[in-house]
This record gives C-alpha cells, sequence and structure tokens, in this order.
C-alpha cells in the first residue's frame, strides 16, 4: 500500500505542499480522555486542542485548503482532491463505526437542582416565566388529553416529560426568530403568547381557530408569533427551515431558525437533506432533535445504529451538542449559545437533546403495550423536568409552596374556561371548505361549491349542523 | 454515482432529438414568416428569433432582474445548467441569487418551499422531470398543503418548480418521463407546460410572479429544435387559459407542450383529406381551461387528446370525462385518445412508443368516419338527418335534443355508450 500511495503522490502536483506540512497538527491522540459536561459547556470548546474528533471546522470545499491543521497521515505529502487536500497514510485503518466513548450530555443543574457548572444567569423574572409556563404546559396538557378521552375532542398529543425542551428553547430565543415545528412543542408558542383560547380553538376546530378547522387538533400555527403551521407529516419542515434560513441571511438579519423533530425524525430523507443544505449553504438554522428514545412504539434502538443523533453533525460538517432535555437551564444555555452561532457565524447547529416521552406518542396511543410501565413512572417521578426546575427556583427563594399550588389552580380554571369557551364557538363556514386551496378559487372549485350547496339546501338533516354555510 | 453521472452526459451536446426531424416549428399563433433575425413590432417590443432555453434564460434574467428577493438554484445551475437555462445568470446576479444545491431533490424543492414561505420568488430546476419524484412528497404534501392547511397564515406562492420533460430520442427510461399527470391531482399546485419559445418565455414568468406554487414542465426535444421570434421584453401569459392554436369545424385535437408539434403535422395532413381540425394548447394543465375546450367540442362534436405520458390515467382521460359531462349530447363520436403506451419509456422503441403523427392521423380519420352520417345533422336539421339513408339514428324515434351519439357500429340501436368499445390506439 505504501508504495502505492507514494506512485500515487507522483500523479499529483506536490508543489507548495511541502511548506504547509509544519501546519499540520500532529496531535493525533489515539485515546480520548472523557470529557466533562464544563469543557463541553465552554464557550471555547469547539476550538481548543480537543481530539480531532471533537473538532467540527467549518469546510468548504473551496476553502478546505485554508484548514492543513485537519490534516494527519503517517508521509510528509498530500494529495490534492476536488474536496480539499488529503494525507497519506500506508496504514489500511478503517474509521471505527463508533468512538469508545459516548457523546456526554451537557448540563447545568444536577438533580437536586444544583449548578454543577458555570452558566449563563437567567433573572428572576426570565425563571419564573420559564417555570410557570412549564406548569401551564403540563396543567393544558393533562386537560386537553382529558377533553379527549371524554370525547370532546378528537386528538391530542402531550408534551409531558419534554416541558423544558419546550419552554428553555423558546426562553433563549428572540421573537424574530422562525420557529418550524413537528407536532410536539407546543410549549414554544406558549412562550411566545398563544393564549389558552387560541389553542383550545385550535382543538375545538371552531371558528376562531386560525387553521380554519381544516387540521387534527395540535396543528397549531401563528403567523404573528412566527410560529409555522405544524403538519403530521415527520421532519418534512426541516428543508423548509434550510430554505427560511437562507432568507434571513440574505436579509442578514438578526435572527435565525429553529426546527424541531423526534430521533424517528432523523431516519427520514429529509433529515439529511435539511442538515447537508444547511451546512453547504451556511445558514442560520438551528436542528432541535428531542431525542425522546420512541418513536411511537419503535425504540431508539430499532431506529439508529450510531452515538444518538448528535454524532451526526460532524457527518456533514456542522457543530452539534448533546444536552440534558429534561434541564431547563442546559437547554436554555445551549440554545442561547447556538443562536448566537448561528446567526453570527452563519452556520447550522445541530442540538441532541435527551429526553423520554412520558406521555404516549397520541391519544390513539397506549404505551404501556409496548414499554414497561415503571420504566414510565421513573422517569414521571425521578426525572421530571419542572420538578427540577422548581427545586432551582425554590433553592433561589424565588418560588414557594404557596404560589404553586395557587399557580396550579388559577390555571386549572384558565384551561377549563378556554374549553368550555371553545365549544360554544361556532364550526366555520363551509364555505371555507373551498378557500385557500389557491390564492382565489378557479373555476373547478365555484362549481364544486355550488354543488355542494345545491346538496345541502337539498339534504340539510344529512350534514352536521352547527356549520354555518 | 454512475448513475448520476449519466444523468449528465449526452443530453447537453445531444443530436439524437433530430430523430423528429431537424425543421423549425411554428409554434405560435401570429404566423410570422420574417426570416429576419431580429424585427420590431407595432408594438414597439423587440423580437429576436430563439430557441426554447434562451427563452427560458431570457424569463429567469427578467425575473432576477425585476425582483431583488428571486433565486434560482438547482443542481448544477450555478453553470449554467445541463441545459444552459441558467447560463449567465450567476455572473449577473451572483452566487447567493443564483446557485447549486446538492444533488437532493426533495432538498431542493423543501428548501425551496421555506425561502419561498419568507416571501421570496424560489425558482429551482429539477434536472430532469424524471427525477422529481424524490420530490414528491414535498411537493404534494408541503408545497400543495402550505397555504390551506394554515388557514391561509403561511403560503409558499413564490416556489416555481421548473423540469425538462418528456422524449428526447435518446434518453430511456430516466430521461423521457412525462410526469404531469401525478400532480394534476393535487389541489394546491399549479401545472403549467409550454409549446415553444414565446409561450415558453410569457408563460414561466407567469408562474414565477403567481401567488401559488407552480410546476413547470419544459419540453425538453425542444430546447434547441424549436426556433421562433420571441419578444425580448418583459411580458407575461394568462395561466389557466388554454388557446386555440388552429381553428377548425370537424374535430377537436388538444395536447400541450411538445406534443403539440406532432399533432399539428397531423392536422396539416388532414386538411388534404378535407377534415378540418381544431388544434387546442392547453398550456395550464391544473387548473385548466375546461370552458374553451367545451365551446370547441360542441362546436366540432369531436374530440381527440394526446399526450406523451402513458394513456392509463393520464391527463387526457380527465379531459375525455370533463368532455363526457359537459358535451355528451353533441358528441358525435368516441373521445380519441393518442397517447404513450402504458410501458415503461423504452430506448429504442421510442418511435413505436409515441404518440406520433401517423397515430394521431388515423384517430383523426377514423373518429369523423365513424360519426360522417351524422355531419349533416350536426349542421342542418335533425328532421333531415333521420331520413339520410346512413344516419345510424334513422330508425329512432324523433329525440328532444340534437342528437345522439352516433356509435360507429350500433346500427339503427342507439345507445350512448361513447367510448367502451373504441379503440386507444389505433
Amino acid at each position: 500500500m505504501a508504495a502505492l500511495a507514494k506512485s500515487r503522490t507522483l500523479i499529483y502536483n506536490l508543489n507548495s505542499k511541502l511548506g504547509s506540512l509544519g501546519m499540520l497538527n500532529r496531535l493525533t491522540r489515539r485515546h480520548f480522555p472523557s470529557l466533562t459536561p464544563q469543557i463541553l459547556a465552554s464557550s471555547d470548546f469547539h476550538y481548543n486542542n480537543s481530539p480531532n474528533l471533537f473538532v467540527s471546522r467549518h469546510f468548504e470545499s473551496t476553502k478546505a485548503q485554508t484548514h492543513p491543521g485537519s490534516l494527519h497521515g503517517d508521509d510528509d505529502q498530500l494529495l490534492d482532491f476536488p474536496g480539499g487536500k488529503v494525507g497519506i497514510t500506508s496504514q489500511m485503518r478503517f474509521i471505527s463505526e463508533t468512538n469508545d466513548w459516548r457523546v456526554p450530555c451537557y448540563r447545568v443543574l444536577d438533580d437536586d437542582g444544583q449548578p454543577i457548572g458555570e452558566f449563563v444567569e437567567v433573572d428572576e423574572e426570565t425563571a419564573l416565566k420559564m417555570y410557570t409556563n412549564m406548569v401551564t404546559l403540563q396543567v393544558m396538557d393533562t386537560l386537553f388529553y382529558e377533553a379527549q378521552r371524554q370525547g370532546r375532542i378528537s386528538f391530542y398529543v402531550t408534551t409531558i416529560g419534554e416541558e423544558a425542551i419546550n419552554i428553555a428553547s423558546a426562553a433563549a430565543l428572540s421573537m424574530d426568530d422562525i420557529i418550524f415545528p413537528q407536532y410536539r412543542e407546543a410549549g414554544v408558542l406558549l412562550w411566545r403568547g398563544f393564549t389558552l383560547q387560541e389553542f383550545a380553538n385550535q382543538c375545538f376546530s371552531n371558528e376562531a381557530d386560525y387553521g380554519k378547522g381544516r387540521q387534527m387538533p395540535v396543528h397549531y400555527g401563528s403567523r404573528k408569533l412566527n410560529y409555522i403551521t405544524i403538519a403530521s407529516t415527520v421532519a418534512t419542515q426541516l428543508p423548509h427551515a434550510v430554505g427560511a434560513a437562507y432568507s434571513l441571511k440574505m436579509d442578514k438579519k438578526d435572527a435565525c431558525v429553529i426546527t424541531y423533530f423526534g430521533d424517528g425524525g432523523t431516519s427520514t430523507g429529509d433529515f439529511h437533506a435539511a442538515v447537508n443544505f444547511a451546512a453547504v449553504m451556511e445558514t442560520p438554522v438551528i436542528f432541535f432533535c428531542r431525542n425522546n428514545g420512541w418513536a411511537i412504539s419503535t425504540p431508539i434502538s430499532d431506529q439508529l445504529r450510531s452515538d444518538g443523533v448528535v454524532v451526526r453533525g460532524q457527518g456533514y460538517g456542522i457543530q452539534s451538542i448533546r444536552v440534558d432535555g429534561n434541564d431547563a437551564l442546559a437547554i436554555y444555555n445551549a440554545v442561547g449559545a447556538a443562536r448566537k452561532m448561528a446567526i453570527l457565524e452563519e452556520r447550522p447547529i445541530l442540538i441532541e437533546a435527551m429526553t423520554y416521552r412520558v406521555g404516549h406518542h397520541t391519544t390513539s396511543d397506549d404505551s404501556t403495550r409496548y414499554r414497561p410501565v415503571a420504566e414510565i413512572e421513573w422517569w414521571r417521578n425521578s426525572r421530571d423536568p419542572i420538578t427540577k426546575f422548581r427545586k432551582w427556583i425554590e433553592g433561589n427563594r424565588w418560588w414557594n409552596d404557596e404560589e404553586e399550588s395557587q399557580l396550579r389552580i388559577s390555571t386549572r380554571n384558565n384551561v377549563l374556561e378556554a374549553i368550555q369557551a371553545a365549544e360554544k364557538l361556532k364550526k366555520p363556514p363551509v364555505a371555507e371548505l373551498f378557500t385557500d386551496v389557491y390564492d382565489v378559487l378557479p373555476p373547478n372549485l365555484l362549481e364544486q361549491r355550488k354543488s355542494l350547496m345545491e346538496t345541502l339546501k337539498k339534504h340539510p338533516e344529512e350534514y352536521p349542523q352547527d356549520f354555518p354555510l | 454515482m454512475a448513475s448520476d453521472v449519466t444523468r449528465r452526459i449526452g443530453i447537453v451536446g445531444g443530436t439524437a432529438w433530430r430523430w423528429r426531424g431537424a425543421r423549425r416549428m411554428s409554434t405560435s399563433t401570429s404566423t410570422s414568416t420574417s426570416s429576419a433575425a431580429k424585427t420590431k413590432s407595432s408594438s414597439g417590443s423587440t423580437k429576436k428569433e430563439v430557441n426554447l432555453f434562451t427563452a427560458i434564460n431570457q424569463a429567469l434574467h427578467i425575473a432576477l432582474d425585476t425582483d431583488p428577493r428571486a433565486y434560482v438554484f438547482g443542481e448544477d445551475v450555478s453553470f449554467g445548467g445541463v441545459f444552459r437555462c441558467t447560463i449567465g445568470l450567476a455572473e449577473r446576479f451572483g452566487k447567493n441569487r443564483v446557485f447549486n444545491t446538492p444533488l437532493c431533490e426533495q432538498g431542493i424543492v423543501g428548501f425551496a418551499i421555506g425561502l419561498a414561505a419568507m416571501g421570496n420568488r424560489a425558482i429551482s430546476e429539477i434536472q430532469f422531470a424524471d427525477y422529481i419524484y424524490p420530490a414528491f412528497d414535498q411537493i404534494v404534501n408541503e408545497a400543495a398543503k402550505f397555504r390551506y392547511r394554515s388557514g391561509n397564515q403561511f403560503n409558499c406562492g413564490g416556489l416555481t418548480i421548473r423540469a425538462p420533460y418528456g422524449a428526447v430520442g435518446h434518453g430511456g427510461h430516466y430521461h423521457s418521463q412525462s410526469p404531469e399527470a401525478f400532480f394534476c391531482h393535487v389541489p394546491g399546485v399549479k401545472v403549467v407546460i409550454p409549446r415553444g419559445p414565446q409561450q415558453a418565455k410569457g408563460l414561466l414568468l407567469s408562474c414565477i410572479r403567481d401567488p401559488n406554487p407552480t410546476l413547470f414542465f419544459e419540453p425538453k426535444s425542444l430546447y434547441r429544435l424549436a426556433v421562433e421570434e420571441v419578444p425580448e421584453n418583459d411580458y407575461m401569459l394568462p395561466l389557466s387559459l388554454a388557446e386555440v392554436i388552429r381553428e377548425g369545424r370537424d374535430i377537436t385535437l388538444v395536447g400541450w407542450g411538445a406534443q403539440l408539434s406532432a399533432m399539428e403535422e397531423a392536422c396539416k395532413e388532414a386538411e388534404k383529406d378535407g377534415i378540418s381540425c381544431e388544434l387546442i394548447d392547453l398550456r395550464t394543465l391544473l387548473p385548466w381551461d375546461k370552458e374553451t375546450v367545451e365551446a370547441s367540442v360542441k362546436k366540432t362534436g369531436r374530440l381527440l387528446v394526446s399526450h406523451e405520458a402513458p394513456v392509463t390515467g393520464g391527463f387526457g382521460a380527465e379531459i375525455a370525462a370533463s368532455v363526457a359531462e359537459r358535451c355528451f349530447l353533441r358528441l358525435e363520436a368516441p373521445v380519441a385518445r393518442i397517447c404513450g403506451l402504458d410501458t415503461p419509456f423504452p430506448l429504442v422503441f421510442e418511435p413505436f412508443y409515441l404518440p406520433n403523427k401517423n397515430k394521431i392521423l388515423d384517430a383523426i380519420k377514423s373518429t369523423v368516419k365513424s360519426s360522417r352520417s351524422c355531419v349533416f345533422a350536426r349542421q342542418q336539421n335533425i328532421w333531415l338527418a333521420l331520413m339520410h339513408p346512413f344516419c345510424p339514428h334513422k330508425q329512432k324515434q324523433p329525440v328532444t335534443g340534437l342528437i345522439e351519439s352516433g356509435r360507429p357500429d350500433s346500427g339503427p340501436t342507439v345507445q350512448p355508450a361513447p367510448s367502451a368499445d373504441h379503440p386507444v390506439q389505433q
């Protein structure tokens, strides 16, 4: 192999290459020390002299040659390929399919809500808003779930167990940032000011639903809150996020895009397409993966073979971080830092938040059929992100039991009121069935609308009565 | 990767599309015979003889020039595209607005949807319509429903997807397909196909500026072959409006894109036999202009639809069904569909597969012949017709309508079964 490699080097123009060899990073380490979360959290982590495998450089094919420090080889020679210069080696060595350690999880608070390292200070007001939003989300989920069980709405998706991901990531963003959600991030919308009434109106498909009753419950969207309407399709929003981020970059906006998805979503073609496009086009987009271990009934072990999702970032040439998804402060810090990097450095960032889907996939699912109840309960009781955050704010003397009980009672009443009000509103007019397919109604839809209206006049008793025409 | 290479070779400088004959098509209604390279019309706009890819290129230049929020991107777009449609754009408008994408169609369309959702004109190119299927989900589930599912809070109306389609003489399975019918089943998108340079420029600009996501399929066999005078200025042609490009009395022919040239040839041949054909370019397939087709069929009493895509489930079926709904009592012969065969697109068998002039001409003749005995009735008087010795309706009691459908072999028993026993391919 050595001879072969040597002879091949003759083919390539080696002029000027030897001169750059001094810059080669020869510090390839075979054994990696385990990294502490503090190292991961430090802002210069990605730029320090950590092992090569951690260095996620900002490659661009035309710029690759400006990063000779990333080259390693046995020989002092480089081959010049279209993607940049590559060192040579006489050893036939396959890169391992995985590291011999797992990427650690960045954490700020331990299980008792005590800080274990440095983090960006969160003031009392923000902390309390985060906490009350998490509780509101939990209460809303509980009551809407019950409303579905009572047959008042057709469907619901809870975020139980992922409240910190929802609220803390939203808290770290600016209102100008654009959200391309999956369907388990209602809390992001809550943080931005979507009211309980607006949530209820969508779930009850009434005339006040912005989506005009066309989509299943929980498919929220809000133009004024920069929250792109949810679709049931998985991870299809990721490429959209990249295109939107490209637009922000072209407009030189002080804003980024964040898109959420689950671990299952990382198996889709759209995930690959989006992350690769984002890397190549250097767009300010945060890919936020909620790795909650379950895609309906499919466990993560049936989903992928890599060390979760975080390691994929490097494969696409983008920076990535793994965070504790049940630690609101860790998420707040990571998303805040990612946002800054995304905008200032015009680059995508991948965040993998490790968590657990405590609720069922949807109201159509009974997860006890495929996972032990004890496992669910352990996460619910021992790893609850809201409890952990409460410990921290109580430790700061920002919160007490009385406020807790008042918050839960008033939130419960507010949600119930919203449900009752939403139930009383009429359904959207039947005419809305035909609008918004195009900007205006084409002749075929005009014709079909006319025909339907005639049918409704002829057989009014055959159709739901609570719809105005 | 090998397939990626084969995707690109052979097409750019290809010569094999000359099987159609290296002729210049008359693709516009204005039968300008001027041989001058550049003329000036009475309206003052300068015209120049250009081919189809140049007309497309002109439209893209104008689109980028007139809207700073317009972007053009796709595989190999930067250097001008494998069909040269994007030539000169990156140099003029910069690599931020005209750029290559990774080789990933779902990524291209998904990216374009997001870009369009932010109020931009996202003009994306799929290198061949044959490769649009990885983006099918993004088009069908995302682009088409973006406005509807949000209650009009969001839309991706600035999205335009350009893709070369159709037979090219040597394209085989994966450089020849006509996938338009798949997208005509999707409420929320528009599907547009031009027949030549002048149409292409005006329709493409309309697609780009239309507030709805639009698919624009370009007949790649005509990129170099079709040359005609094209105004150099910025102009738009209406969407969802068909154009009668040849008026006639005896039969209506409906088609689009490159197929119109074969249909036009057949019309000319038929004329020699005394058959007057009306030829309609549908131009926009979704939402399509039923009124123009209906008016024509009511006049001629006969319909032939023709497209390169396989006949079964093709868009011709939709046209035939709509005409049956609206013109049944005026039809005097079964609707003829002269289309691609129900096979994958076959390389060496392409001349056999295609709905060429001869197949169309035979169908015109048999359609007209099969109902000729009633031509008299349509144009004169129901009572005279019934007295005509060859009229199939002769022995039937007088009808209240004008005439029922003439079934060629049914003799005196008239049953309205217009197409059940009519061979699809002649």
